[in-house]
């Protein structure tokens, strides 16, 4: 029989499974939180660090990653709060900078309202999301690519940089990877943000604390004056 | 595999490498063997005191004794000639029997290696060489006159001093960790339980259920000294707690910031005080197995610690059935190799499983899935040496000393530009000028204080003001630095903390695993600001982004390592916001270190032409402009500073 825990996510009391984790919570009940090394099906890895949620009481709280972090009875949970936006914010913009080709981060760029890039462009093609990694290893049972080396020089390769003789070039390394799909558009290069899909009609509001209007497009909070939306108003 | 079974890797093994063979050689002076017969197990606790009192006469105060300091730094200063001299001095005037040679390990006072100690009186012999072997076991020893020019000479007021615990440096501090260290040989049991070894772990066998030796340790408000400073008591109880019979005890000895060698000290000095505690944690928790997991750039400390647990299972101080108690335990020791990321406790897990030594997402925490999924309780090197202290004592007694949230006293490596470096032990809620000022005996060469730096890389860098600050796990956290594990770099007026920030943030950068994203990429971002920074290429926006990107990484990044590497950025940029301000909006370098941000130039009226500096200028950047009158090149010059030094008239000015 599965065990039900009650917590509280964005001001609202759901109900979950033990056992799932924040970022399924609010998948499920219809929130949406963004992932770059996330894919159900594929062990959490807990690297993207966009996925990122505020847990407990303001005051005492912190940031966990919602992908690796199970639910447990009574926990309080803020997806949208102005420290998560911050933070979440100045990551999309190290991504970009990091890897300004991929449609992926450009679209979220564009949904976090990220126009500005203040680092030098590196044009990577690899994020090192660990998803092909992953995916070779967890679902095609292939096994033939992994992490080599640390820290800067870290990539994804095979062993020894050698052709690998496990590989069935079934393509599912590219098929998840975030970072390989060309751009929506083409920017000039030395322009690494594209916006080409920035929602020029902003949400009313930048972030939410306890509640949370879960129109997206945000349309309506402003109609309902007794609606208590603690949050800052966009100048 | 990483994890051998050292007891069944004869020693032999390891000494057919002929420096280890030298090693061990210099270790053993003084003839004490190791216990390679088989010995008698110990079965019941009374046993063990009869072997103490077998023992007594190795605390006779009235035998004299030479203790020669064996750790590294005195090693490499000369004590590995000293020991072999000492020795066959005392062969030849026959006194090989009556005077006892001891190579211990440190001895605390790095600066002055190598160090002689004679007993009784704990003469105190400073940079003794192999030449002096002779004089010393001449006087002091046979006609117990002392050595005059082989003493500390206090700088204060010249007075020449002759026992070790009247000098400042070891009479401001409490040393009750460190101080078995100087009576034992570190490779032989019978020192150590001479000295009330293993008393802690019979007390505890003998009717001493885990759940009170918990809360023994909860009550002396014990905290891990790894860095965190986590309630080891509260760790040791939710360990205990965790479903499963399977548990483990990791010992984390992957000791690697630059400066601290506390945990190394320990266990080169006295590893079994380690072992003991390791044993009496895994009785507490009820854990079967555990792991000392050692870096292999300690050569000696692994030699040290796989030689106490081969002893300790010879004496059926490990094993089945330990003092007949009926509880089991075996020690594994697992070596690593260099990575500083494996001194994070999940990452520790991962490499003495056998695997790429990665941090992963916490929770779940170690105590409820860690070594192979299992419970499992990490602890530092110095948090197990204090059990056996805190069982003996008593809490109550242990926390008389030590602040009301941390008990005790810690370990500090001081080192840098100060006049007493070496290994400090003082209780918690001690000031920072205390150390730095009293014990430290101030700074080099007359030179202003400008910082310290506490915590190692991912610690914090406080200014003169933060001076007072009482030294512990929460006011050290307020001012925005770390306790870490005990790494106290000094720095004068000559340092630059945009430089310094940048040199740690380079260390970082080339240690980080490069798992999560925000470490990675945060600390090469902020090495880029950094970069333009020193080169004078930065603008006052670069400043805000900084210490936004710093932010972002210390409240986003996956482990310890990358959670604290912002702590050197943010703590400049709250202590020495002005420096920061210099190089951007002067383009200058205050302290004359970030060589793009000055220049050197001859000032005419001093100058005697000499033409020495030209000499000197490897880079062709000083010419001489017409006869006697010199000048340098800015664009040929590489800043390197040989003319300064060269000039015979101070006539070359920074600016």
């Amino acid at each position: 029989m599965k065990i039900v825990v009650q917590m509280t996510l964005n001001g609202l009391r759901i109900d979950v499974d033990e056992g799932m984790t924040i970022l399924e919570a609010a998948r499920f009940y219809g929130m949406n939180i963004p992932t770059l090394c996330y894919l159900e099906g594929l062990s959490p890895y807990g690297a993207c660090r966009l996925c990122l949620v505020e847990i407990g009481m303001p005051g005492q709280s912190k940031l966990v990653t919602s992908c690796t972090y199970r639910v447990e009875e009574g926990l309080v949970v803020r997806t949208d709060s102005e420290w998560v936006i911050k933070r979440r914010k100045m990551l999309i913009e190290l991504y970009l900078a990091t890897c300004p080709s991929s449609k992926v981060i450009q679209d979220l760029a564009s949904k976090y309202h990220v126009t500005t890039v203040r680092f030098t462009p590196w044009h990577e093609d690899c994020i090192l999301c660990g998803l092909c990694v992953r995916m070779c290893a967890e679902q095609m049972q292939g096994k033939a690519i992994g992490f080599a080396h640390r820290g800067s020089n870290r990539r994804v390769t095979t062993p020894f940089d050698k052709e690998s003789e496990v590989c069935r070039l079934c393509g599912g390394c590219m098929y998840v990877c975030p970072a390989c799909q060309s751009r929506c558009q083409g920017p000039q290069e030395e322009q690494p943000v594209c916006n080409a899909c920035l929602n020029l009609q902003q949400p009313c509001l930048d972030y939410f604390e306890d509640k949370m209007c879960f129109m997206d497009p945000c349309v309506a909070c402003e109609l309902d004056a007794n609606r208590e939306v603690k949050a800052k108003r966009r100048p | 595999m990483p994890i051998n079974l050292i007891g069944v890797e004869p020693l032999y093994k390891e000494l057919n490498h002929n420096t280890t063979l030298s090693l061990v050689r210099f270790l053993l002076q003084g003839g004490v063997l190791m216990n390679t017969g088989i010995r008698s197990k110990l079965a019941k606790p009374v046993d063990l005191k009869n072997l103490r009192e077998m023992l007594k006469d190795r605390l006779d105060p009235k035998k004299q004794r030479l203790v020669v300091c064996g750790d590294t730094g005195c090693s490499v200063c000369g004590s590995r000639e000293l020991a072999p001299a000492i020795e066959e001095v005392l062969q030849e005037r026959g006194l090989a029997g009556s005077v006892e040679l001891k190579v211990t390990g440190c001895l605390g006072f790095c600066e002055k290696g190598p160090l002689v100690l004679v007993f009784p009186g704990a003469v105190f012999y400073q940079q003794v060489q192999a030449e002096d072997a002779a004089e010393i076991v001449e006087k002091t020893v046979l006609r117990g006159e002392i050595v005059d020019r082989l003493l500390y000479t206090d700088p204060a007021d010249g007075r020449k001093i002759t026992c070790a615990y009247d000098i400042p440096f070891y009479k401001l501090q409490t040393r009750t960790l460190l101080e078995t260290g100087w009576y034992i040989n570190p490779l032989d049991i019978d020192d150590y339980i001479a000295r009330g070894g293993y008393a802690a772990l019979a007390k505890v066998l003998d009717g001493m259920p885990p759940e009170a030796v918990i809360a023994e340790i909860k009550e002396a408000d014990l905290r891990g000294r790894g860095g965190a400073g986590f309630p080891t008591g509260l760790k040791w109880e939710f360990c205990r707690a965790a479903a499963g019979n399977e548990k483990y005890i990791l010992c984390n000895a992957d000791e690697g910031d630059p400066g601290a060698f506390m945990d190394r000290s320990l266990l080169e000095g006295n590893p079994h005080a380690v072992l003991e505690g390791i044993i009496i944690a895994a009785y507490a928790v009820g854990a079967k197995e555990g792991i000392i997991y050692i870096r292999i750039e300690y050569p000696t400390a692994v030699l040290k610690i796989e030689q106490a647990v081969r002893q300790a299972r010879e004496l059926g101080l490990l094993g089945k059935n330990i003092l007949g108690s009926g509880f089991d335990f075996e020690v594994i020791i697992s070596k690593g190799a260099g990575a500083f990321v494996c001194g994070e406790e999940t990452a520790l897990i991962r490499a003495a499983e056998g695997k790429v030594g990665e941090p992963r997402q916490k929770p779940p925490f170690p105590a409820n899935a860690g070594f192979r999924g299992m419970p499992t309780v990490i602890n530092n090197v110095e948090t197990f040496v204090n059990v056996p202290l805190i069982i003996n004592r008593g809490a109550a007694a242990y926390h008389e000393t030590g602040t009301e949230s941390s008990g005790g006293t810690k370990i500090f490596c001081l080192v840098g530009k100060i006049n007493n470096s070496g290994l400090v032990e003082v209780p918690f809620g001690t000031t920072l000028r205390q150390i730095i000022f009293g014990i430290g005996g101030g700074i080099k060469n007359g030179k202003r204080f400008k910082a310290v730096q506490t915590g190692g890389p991912s610690g914090g860098c406080l200014p003169e003001e933060m001076l007072d600050l009482k030294v512990d796990f929460k006011d050290l956290a307020q001012a925005g630095s770390i306790m870490g594990s005990g790494g106290m770099i000094v720095m004068d007026e000559d340092t630059c903390v945009v430089d310094l920030a940048r040199y740690f943030l380079q260390f970082l950068k080339s240690e980080s695993c490069g798992k999560c994203f925000s470490c990675r990429v945060g600390i090469q971002r902020m090495l880029e600001i950094y970069d333009r920074l020193t080169t004078g290429s930065a603008s006052i926006e670069d400043l805000d982004l900084l210490e936004e990107l710093a932010v972002t990484v210390k409240d986003t990044s996956m482990c310890g390592l990358g959670q604290t590497s912002a702590n050197p950025v943010l703590s400049t940029l709250r202590y020495f916001r002005d420096e920061y301000l210099a190089h951007v909006r002067d383009k200058r370098c205050p302290a004359g270190v970030c060589r793009s941000l000055f220049r050197y130039s001859i000032d005419q009226d001093s100058c005697i032409g000499c033409g020495s500096c030209a000499e000197q200028c490897h880079a062709g950047a000083i010419v001489e402009m017409e006869e006697g009158c010199y000048s340098i090149n800015p664009e040929l010059c590489t800043r390197c500073g040989a003319c300064v030094e060269a000039c015979v008239s101070d006539a070359i000015t920074k600016g």
